[in-house]
């Protein structure tokens, strides 16, 4: 259960996050409680992983080279492949979904022949295909999203 | 970019510390002042390097069960016009082009949904057809059922 300070900091802070010298200070005064209140309720909101972090979103494509990348898995070596694809460093974001291109995951290299090269010491290892779909076009600036914190 | 805001961006993904200096404590760490973290911050975010610098919600965890990447194949010449459009809907959290893969990957527009609930998350796709129109050429939602590796550089 989310206390009202976590519901406001969850909620009024993915963005702007105060640059001053005391940011955790400077929200606990906007919202009338103690530093100390604020640090600890961030500290149980990153416990409970409510959030992952506090910290700056960056914009892809902004550091290297990034890609989409699809795959068609069997269900019965999909974990197998799955594990495979995971213990790339490269790999920051790997989910299962429901379809024929089950397997979904982010690939972040240095530069363009490294992303390539990765992609293709993929395929080898797993004997699969990969689908790279990179970005051309962003369309939403992420100001973070409103929570229904009602029945968090 | 420089390589100390590179540096800065390495050292901030696993989060900002929770101590009560925190740009002071990355200022130590990279060997510049707390001054300069906090201009280099802003820097970045001016030049859109930067999305955003705040809490990173865990949305699954917040209840929000059903994620569907849904797909949509529109015509090129349309796709900015509509992808500005759908990346404009409240429920959408990330919105992009990306290029078709005949022909076995026909959709070149991807719009992220979320929602506590299956009916929830029918709602916001028959929101984001009724945008689409007759300008929507088929569509897709693929549901994540596990997430199987989340770390490192988040890409929004």
């Amino acid at each position: 259960m989310l206390s009202p300070l976590q519901q406001r900091l969850l909620n009024d802070f993915q963005r702007d996050f105060p640059l001053s010298a005391r940011p955790y200070q400077d929200i606990a005064e906007q919202l009338g409680v103690t530093e100390q209140a604020v640090l600890a309720a961030f500290a149980e909101l990153n416990a409970q992983h409510y959030i992952s972090r506090i910290g700056p979103v960056i914009r892809p494509n902004q550091i290297g080279a990034s890609t989409l990348v699809a795959m068609a898995v069997p269900a019965d070596e999909l974990q197998a492949v799955a594990d495979l694809v995971s213990a790339y460093p490269e790999v920051n974001h790997n989910y299962e979904r429901e379809h024929h291109f089950n397997l979904w995951f982010v690939l972040i290299a240095a530069d363009a022949a490294h992303l390539q090269a990765v992609l293709d010491d993929i395929e080898q290892h797993t004997g699969y295909v990969v689908l790279s779909l990179p970005l051309v076009q962003e369309f939403f600036i992420d100001l973070g999203f409103p929570l229904d914190l009602a029945h968090a | 970019m420089d390589a100390t805001d590179l540096a800065l961006m390495r050292a901030t993904q696993a989060g900002l510390p929770l101590v009560p200096e925190p740009y002071q404590a990355l200022a130590e760490q990279l060997g510049i002042s707390a001054e300069q973290v906090m201009a280099r911050l802003v820097a970045m975010q001016a030049a859109g390097s930067i999305r955003r610098i705040g809490a990173v919600p865990n949305h699954y965890k917040l209840g929000y069960r059903y994620n569907g990447m849904t797909v949509w194949n529109v015509p090129d010449a349309h796709v900015d016009a509509l992808g500005a459009q759908i990346g404009q809907l409240p429920f959408v959290s990330h919105c992009y082009h990306r290029p078709r893969h005949l022909p076995d990957w026909p959709y070149n527009l991807f719009a992220m949904v979320h929602g506590k609930s299956l009916a929830e998350v029918d709602g916001q796709i028959a929101q984001i057809n009724a945008v689409l129109g007759e300008l929507n050429l088929g569509g897709e939602v693929l549901y994540s059922t596990r997430i199987l590796k989340k770390t490192g550089f988040r890409s929004g």
